[in-house]
């Protein structure tokens, strides 16, 4: 084995440039040398090369849930949307809350192959919201945990989210937090709004989800501590986070694709396939979204892959699961979204979706720029691919719940390395087992 | 006509009207000695009801029994349902079994919506969430403009296009423009409110909504009628005035602070109805709160129509039927 040439690709969409791969780092970048003898040689000539991308926001469902996804299916999905890295977030049965699960899930990730999964720890025991879990031993054990999250409710309990904030000071750790006022929400379905009004069904206001990020900002900076806000979906979540940055205070936050593109209006067939925690919102929400992630507000796009078997969504709305996949589909969405509306360009992408996911879960095997010496983590990026309709069966994902489901996205991503080994060429993803002890090891990963 | 019945917005005024002069048509046969006709035999209406409501189920059996069709009453108590089956695989049961129409209680927003993605027949949704009732607000449209037209009763002075005055004693073929409509109670959790303010203003009238705020939806600006919070402002105003059951359990929940305040606000009493002006009628979906937002001599009085929602329940019900079911095409 002896490396690979890319050659022609657009690094962040620069000038084409020829890189060179070895030994699981890049080589050299740049025009004009020739390949190493038996150097596989890969045509990237039109394609954008990114550092592979960092998802901080992925269900993979197992344990517990192997019906609907799969630590294997996930994060074959991931690689297949270009992604070199998951945070699998805890809400898995059981919840991981202990050193235990933790560890259980990393390890199936470095099985897999096709990432390196960072399992998301639990805040609390059983995300129940009362006890702090073992955030430390999480921290301490072989998965290193740095990022905690209750995702799927929210630390509602002022009292508690300072503690938890103040606690992983000790490791560097930062606060995942799903902010939803319960009290506001209760049998929520809908955002709030014209159309929850008209469709009948119970609205999920906004000023529910900014009164727990204004808190948990005000929290944060009291403590000194970080925090993390998911799936941002609304346009005042975005002036509040802008505020609290301009203090200086230790925020970060992600959008999701989905709440990029899509709206409430959705909702009026009642298909649960709409249906997602937070919301789809208002059009003025998506542009305000737009906006905090084009002027970095928003650190980054975050998935929120939360896959379903289809008895989940074949229901009454009311009765549905929340959530939606996204890793095969999200850097499509970003482009349709941000990048052909001319509001970022790649190397903004590149920021968006690998370096500051990255940074915000404590990954320094990943999100580092495309030069001589990093981890020859990458994902080759087609953007004048003609636009196709999403095919949800033709998704790796175990599961169907895809929103942009006969929808035309722009762009195709070609190929992922993770640690110089391809874990999808030409569109398609290698066998797990090929990839097996090649490309992972998920201590040198952190 | 769709070839559903899920929201009164998927009705055209002309499809409105179509269905309430066919109601006038069958409202004779309630008359006659033999209640009966033969528009429907053979086929199949199944009455599916995952929530108790036995006022409506009977009044769409009823319906569907007058006009000789074979009904089947499916109700979730008891059934395969209450044993997980999903609304999905009792709509395939139902497909199988060959149900020509289906009407569905739900107590999901989008539960008849669903349903009618899954069968064949047509679907009619008598009630789902806090979504919609459509046939509430029909048979409420077609009380209007009965008993308006049988007191001919729009007062002068006011611009009314279709006067109900010259459409005849049932007041067939005119539509409600002008009529001004009150509706008082919970239209947040209400499907009767919601039908009623998308009918009654695609037929013309003028509807206000008066509730306290927190029992209106958050939008309601976008609706197409107006909102007031004072009962005693808007009463004089209303040829209709239609009070809303207001569910004790709202309050714990503190959508208002006791019933007491409540009564005192939004109760009609027979003080308040003195308001009104001498042709206004009294209108109620049922069941009442009697004491709550109607007082026991209110609903009993000569202006309630409560008694003529009824009747005139089966009697709408026939005609969507009818029509949904291609009844013309069977009888002759």
């Amino acid at each position: 084995m002896s490396g690979w040439l890319i050659r022609g690709a657009r690094i962040a969409g620069g000038p084409p440039a020829d890189i060179h791969i070895a030994g699981g780092a890049i080589a050299q970048t740049g025009a004009g040398p020739g390949a190493a003898a038996g150097a596989q040689v890969l045509d990237a000539d039109g394609l954008v090369a990114l550092p592979g991308l960092v998802d901080l926001h992925t269900h993979l469902r197992e344990p517990g849930r192997e019906d609907a996804e799969t630590v294997e299916t996930g994060t074959r999905a991931a690689a297949l949307g270009g992604f070199t890295a998951v945070h699998a977030m805890a809400n898995t049965e059981p919840v991981a809350d202990t050193a235990g699960v933790v560890e259980q899930v990393w390890r199936l990730g470095n099985q897999a192959g096709y990432c390196d999964v960072r399992p998301v720890g639990a805040v609390t025991v059983g995300l129940g919201g009362t006890q702090l879990a073992e955030l430390g031993a999480m921290a301490d054990s072989a998965a290193g945990v740095r990022v905690f999250s209750d995702d799927g409710k929210c630390v509602a309990d002022s009292l508690l989210m300072r503690r938890a904030l103040e606690y992983v000071k000790a490791f560097d750790g930062v606060i995942a937090q799903h902010a939803q006022d319960p009290r506001l929400t209760e049998g929520a379905q809908l955002n709030e709004g014209e159309v929850s009004g008209r469709l009948g069904l119970a609205g999920w206001p906004a000023a529910a989800e900014e009164a727990v990020i204004a808190r948990d900002c005000l929290l944060a900076a009291h403590v000194g501590s970080a925090l993390h806000v998911c799936h941002v979906s609304t346009a005042g979540s975005v002036e509040i986070i802008r505020w609290a940055k301009s203090k200086g205070w230790r925020v970060t936050a992600e959008v999701t694709p989905h709440h990029l593109l899509l709206t409430d209006e959705l909702a009026e067939g009642y298909d649960p396939v709409y249906k997602v925690n937070p919301p789809l919102r208002t059009q003025a929400d998506v542009a305000g979204l737009r906006a905090g992630l084009a002027d970095g507000t928003i650190d980054c796009v975050a998935t929120d892959h939360a896959p379903h078997p289809v008895e989940a969504k074949e229901t009454e709305w009311a009765a549905a699961a929340h959530g939606m996949t996204g890793l095969e589909t999200a850097l499509r969405v970003v482009q349709a979204a941000m990048v052909d509306t001319g509001l970022l360009d790649w190397a903004g992408v590149a920021d968006r979706m690998s370096v500051r996911p990255a940074r915000i879960g404590r990954l320094t095997g990943h999100g580092n720029p495309l030069v001589a010496g990093a981890p020859a983590n990458l994902t080759l990026y087609d953007p004048g691919a003609p636009p196709e309709i999403v095919d949800p069966a033709a998704h790796a994902s175990k599961s169907r719940n895809t929103p942009f489901a006969g929808m035309p996205l722009p762009g195709r991503v070609v190929a992922t390395f993770l640690r110089g080994v391809p874990t999808v060429l030409d569109g398609k993803a290698l066998d797990g087992k090929a990839l097996d002890g090649k490309a992972l090891d998920g201590k040198a990963a952190r | 006509m769709k070839r559903h019945l899920i929201s009164a917005a998927d009705l055209t005024r002309d499809d409105a009207l179509l269905i309430l002069d066919t109601a006038a048509e069958l409202a004779g046969v309630a008359a006659r000695p033999i209640k009966k006709l033969p528009t429907l035999r053979g086929r199949t209406v199944v009455n599916l009801f995952f929530e108790d409501s036995t006022r409506t189920r009977i009044s769409f059996e009823a319906a569907a029994k007058r006009l000789s069709a074979d009904v089947i009453n499916f109700s979730a108590k008891g059934s395969s349902v209450a044993k997980g089956e999903s609304l999905k695989d009792t709509a395939l049961t139902l497909e199988a079994m060959g149900a020509d129409a289906v009407v569905i209680r739900h107590s999901a927003s989008g539960a008849a919506h669903r349903l009618a993605e899954w069968v064949r027949g047509s679907v009619v949704n008598a009630g789902d969430g806090t979504h919609e009732h459509p046939t509430q607000a029909l048979l409420d449209a077609f009380t209007i403009r009965q008993r308006l037209a049988r007191q001919g009763a729009v007062p002068d002075g006011r611009d009314v296009p279709h006067d109900l005055r010259d459409a005849g004693p049932d007041g067939r073929g005119a539509a409600l423009d002008g009529v001004r409509v009150t509706i008082v109670g919970d239209v947040l959790h209400g499907r009767v409110a919601r039908s009623n303010v998308l009918l009654l203003s695609t037929l013309g009238a003028e509807v206000t909504l008066v509730a306290p705020p927190t029992l209106l939806p958050f939008a309601v600006g976008s609706w197409p009628c107006s909102v007031g919070y004072d009962l005693d402002a808007e009463l004089p105003k209303s040829d209709v005035v239609m009070m809303l059951r207001v569910q004790q359990e709202r309050m714990t929940a503190a959508y208002f602070p006791t019933i007491r305040e409540y009564r005192r606000r939004y109760g009609l009493d027979a003080g308040r109805m003195a308001l009104l002006p001498g042709h206004a009628i009294v209108m109620h979906p049922g069941p009442m709160n009697r004491g709550m937002e109607i007082a026991a001599d209110v609903a009993d009085s000569p202006r309630s129509t409560v008694v003529d929602q009824v009747a005139n329940g089966v009697t709408v019900r026939m005609a969507v039927l009818y029509l949904l079911l291609g009844g013309a095409e069977a009888a002759s």
